[in-house]
């Protein structure tokens, strides 16, 4: 047996209201994955977070290589050869990759850029060193902040969530790149919540509830099945049994619509699409065909540079977005933090925020109780009502979005990635939700990047890729129809 | 009108702006807001000029006035980076203790002189036409000005503390992560920019006059905060554009004397604000504009590990 980089005993965290580590035990060996398993807010980014240095255990001790060490700074952990991609990054988007990298190291960019292309060959990483970072895709940045570890030399690399944001392909390049790793003695701690990648990946798992470990399992002991009821302590049925739609009447019909993207290019290239109540539409397709655009141009937050859109046989192009709400549209975003809510208000507001009632003053009172209802029933888990919103984990953050966004009796919900980072339990709630929705007659368009949530929940499934609509399929998860979409989002006509 | 005076006489008005100017630029690029200018100037007017009342030595004067500007950043520093209250609301409390300190201590010494620092022709350049006279026979205040401002641009963008400066301001966390100390890039930078605004105020009563008069700076400082914005960060643009400024200074005191063009003075008078207001506008009017001139991100917000934001 290999012999172990890293070890953590007995840690304890608490944060003001919350438990998030009680007592955690975790250990991990040179060239090993080690996964870390668990529902949103069980305290695996927290314990990580420990790990790298960003927080302070109450109690318990970290061994590192057999010794006994205080990991002070990230810095400190990163000299130690610990090093961290974090869920969000940490990188300086006006600075070239190369700059980037030599922050904090004794070495020049030029210099730096040279080394760059050695570790992008030997780990297929591939990225410009001279590119400014704000110009690359998530999938890039996240290379560049792994390369950045490589660089420090890193012994211990932890990944919290790193294939929440890419696509089927980068997912299998950042494993070319993380077996790289483990042959070269490496030790890979990696968080996930899509258990078929933990599956694949993993040499041991270690699943957490509240802050506590459930256990370790070697490769071999565990499977699917057994994972996801070790995290939330029962069977999941991720089979969504629903009955057939009964569409009904035309509620959104988009027409012909062209419209561009922040950096000014086509996003929308002559769309159409038709979604009648009680039905829900799957868009599939690669990130950035036009997907973000779509759900903008609809919600009214993007102009539409000619086409149309009609909603319940009334004309909206280009109507403000206060009388979109008011018609009865709801938008789920895939950026929670930015555009869903406000951050530094707390979650009662934020469940305020978009509620219909033209009044001008409001009582504490009565928001803290309709937040209270909406807390019990989405589980969303918070310390108290007036608990901040930032300071909820990610998972958390998204129940508080469909939980307003739900409370508004919409006619049409459009869902863009409405379980991206959320676990196994959540996402069979939102799921759930959903389809009692659709039930209830409202239209639903959702676009998701995961197909298993577009075969899960759709009725139709259209394929975008170049702004258009090039096909309609059934949401049958068979090996031919998975082809077809396949093939349609790749840009090859059917 | 002479051109060689009138230009001489830009320069001369634009140094104490510039000083300012890239003084603020140090202490922004490490994404601390100070809006302290007008007081640290005022204070270090005052600094410098009892100093040389007292001591004849003028650059003891100067010296000193660096090292009170430096201690008065202090206090923003301490108030912004440690104690992470609103940057905004200490920067205007500094101005108002400046202002208030140095008009109190400085009422025994109104209108008496003192010494300043006289002209000194750089032999060679100065024999320039036109550009010789108006650059190369200066005070040496002037002098430092050039050297410093390039001194600042190249240190800003090709040297790796720079780098690592640039990246305090703009994300702080990346800089935390890679084992930069936040807080000591952060307090270093509002302390040279202190110092260096606070030279500029000195710059008023040691070269530009020999004397001690109360709100001295006469908004100089508001019109440096403006400029570090129409400078887009960036010491180069930054002497352009105070020199800019000291031209239109110039240029509205040589028409009010001579009488030959019939402006209102009060119009002319407006001119610097009114650049400021357009540059104000310019700057806010939307992000991407904001972000291709490269205002630094994290400028303002008080950086703290364990605070999610
Ligand atoms: N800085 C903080 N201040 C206060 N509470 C925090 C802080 N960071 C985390 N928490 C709380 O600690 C708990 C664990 O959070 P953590 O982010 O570790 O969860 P997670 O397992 O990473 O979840 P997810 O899968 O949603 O990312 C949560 O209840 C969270 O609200
Ligand atoms: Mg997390």
């Amino acid at each position: 047996m290999s012999s172990t980089l890293l070890e953590v005993r007995g840690i304890v965290k608490r944060f003001p209201g919350v438990l998030a580590l009680d007592g955690v035990n975790f250990d991990l060996r040179e060239g090993e994955v080690h996964t870390l398993l668990g529902e949103n807010g069980a305290g695996k980014t927290t314990l990580m977070n420990i790990i790298f240095g960003l927080y302070r255990a109450d109690e318990g001790e970290i061994l590192f290589k057999g010794k006994r060490v205080h990991i002070r700074s990230p810095y400190h952990a990163l000299q130690l050869g610990i090093g961290m991609v974090q869920q969000h990054f940490t990188l300086v988007p006006s600075f070239t990759v190369a700059e980037n990298i030599a922050l904090g190291t004794r070495d020049t960019p030029s210099r730096v850029a040279a080394k760059i292309r050695g570790i992008s060959e030997e780990y297929g990483l591939e990225v410009d060193p001279h590119a400014k970072v704000w110009q690359l895709s998530v999938g890039e940045r996240q290379r560049v902040e792994i390369i950045k570890l490589l660089y420090a030399g890193a012994r211990v690399v932890i990944l919290d969530e790193p294939t929440a944001v890419l696509t089927p392909q980068e997912t299998e390049a950042l494993f070319k790149a993380v077996r790289k790793m483990t042959s070269r003695g490496t030790g890979v701690i990696f968080i996930s919540h899509k258990l078929n990648e933990v599956m694949e990946i993993s040499s041991r798992v270690t699943v957490l509830r509240k802050g506590k470990v459930i256990g370790t399992l070697e490769r071999g002991e565990f499977d699917q099945n057994k994972l996801a009821r070790m995290m939330v302590g029962r069977e999941v049925v991720m089979e969504i049994e629903r009955e057939k739609a009964r569409p009904g009447e035309l509620v959104i019909k988009v027409e012909d619509v062209h419209a561009r993207s922040d950096k000014g290019h086509i996003a929308l290239n002559g769309i159409s699409l038709e979604i009648r109540a009680g039905e829900i539409l799957g868009i599939a397709g690669v990130a950035g065909n036009g997907q973000r655009e779509l759900a903008e141009v609809i919600t009214g937050l993007r102009r539409v540079e000619s086409g149309k859109i009609e909603f319940l046989g009334k004309d909206l192009t280009n109507t403000s977005v206060i009388d979109r709400i008011l018609a009865g549209i709801a938008y789920i975003p895939q950026d929670r933090k930015g555009i869903a809510l406000s951050p530094n208000l707390s979650v009662a507001e934020n469940l305020f925020l978009r509620r219909k009632e033209k009044k001008v003053w409001f009582n504490k009172r009565e928001i803290f109780g309709h937040a209270r209802r909406y807390i019990e029933e989405y589980k969303i888990k918070t310390p108290s009502p007036a608990t901040a919103v930032k300071y909820l984990s990610g998972g958390n953050m998204q129940k508080v979005v469909i939980a307003r966004e739900f409370s508004l009796d919409p006619r049409l919900i459009i869902a863009v990635h409405p379980t991206r980072g959320l676990d196994v339990a959540s996402m069979e709630f939102v799921y759930r939700s959903l389809i009692k929705a659709r039930d209830k007659g409202v239209a639903i368009l959702l676009l998701a990047g995961e197909l298993y949530e577009i075969f899960n929940l759709s009725d139709r499934v259209g394929v975008i890729y170049e702004g258009k609509i090039v096909g309609y399929t059934t949401p049958d998860p068979t090996p031919e129809n998975i082809e077809k979409i396949g093939l349609m989002m790749a840009g090859v006509a059917v | 009108m002479n051109v060689e005076g009138l230009l001489s006489a830009s320069i001369r008005y634009g140094t104490p702006l510039l000083f300012a100017t890239v003084g603020e630029i140090i202490t922004e690029r490490s994404g601390v807001l100070n809006l302290g200018l007008e007081g640290l100037m005022l204070m270090g007017a005052f600094t410098g000029f009892v100093t040389a009342y007292s001591t004849g030595n003028l650059w003891l004067a100067f010296t000193l006035s660096l090292v009170v500007g430096a201690l008065f950043a202090l206090i923003h520093a301490f108030m912004s980076i440690t104690l992470r209250v609103n940057q905004v609301v200490s920067g205007l409390a500094l101005t108002m203790l400046g202002s208030g300190l140095s008009g109190i201590l400085g009422r025994a010494y109104v209108g008496r002189p003192a010494v300043m620092f006289q002209p000194v022709a750089i032999p060679g350049l100065e024999k320039i036409p036109v550009i010789g006279p108006a650059f190369f026979k200066q005070d040496p205040l002037v002098y430092v000005g050039y050297v410093l401002t390039f001194f600042l641009a190249w240190f800003i963008f090709k040297t790796k503390a720079g780098l690592t400066l640039r990246a305090v301001g703009e994300e702080p966390a990346a800089a935390d992560a890679r084992g930069v100390n936040v807080f000591w890039v952060r307090y270093l930078a509002t302390l040279v920019g202190g110092a260096l605004t606070a030279a500029g105020g000195a710059y008023l009563s040691l070269a530009a006059t020999s004397m001690w008069m109360e709100n001295m700076s006469a908004g100089r400082g508001w019109i440096a905060i403006a400029l570090v914005i129409f400078a887009a960060w960036d010491p180069l643009k930054a002497m352009l554009g105070s020199y800019l400024f000291g031209f239109i200074m110039s240029l509205q005191f040589r028409l009010q004397a001579t009488g030959e063009v019939h402006v209102s003075a009060n119009l002319l008078l407006m001119l610097p604000y009114l650049v400021t207001l357009v540059s104000m506008v310019l700057f806010s009017i939307n992000e991407s504009f904001r972000k291709r001139i490269g205002a630094p991100s994290a400028l303002g917000v008080p950086y703290s590990r364990e605070e999610k934001t």
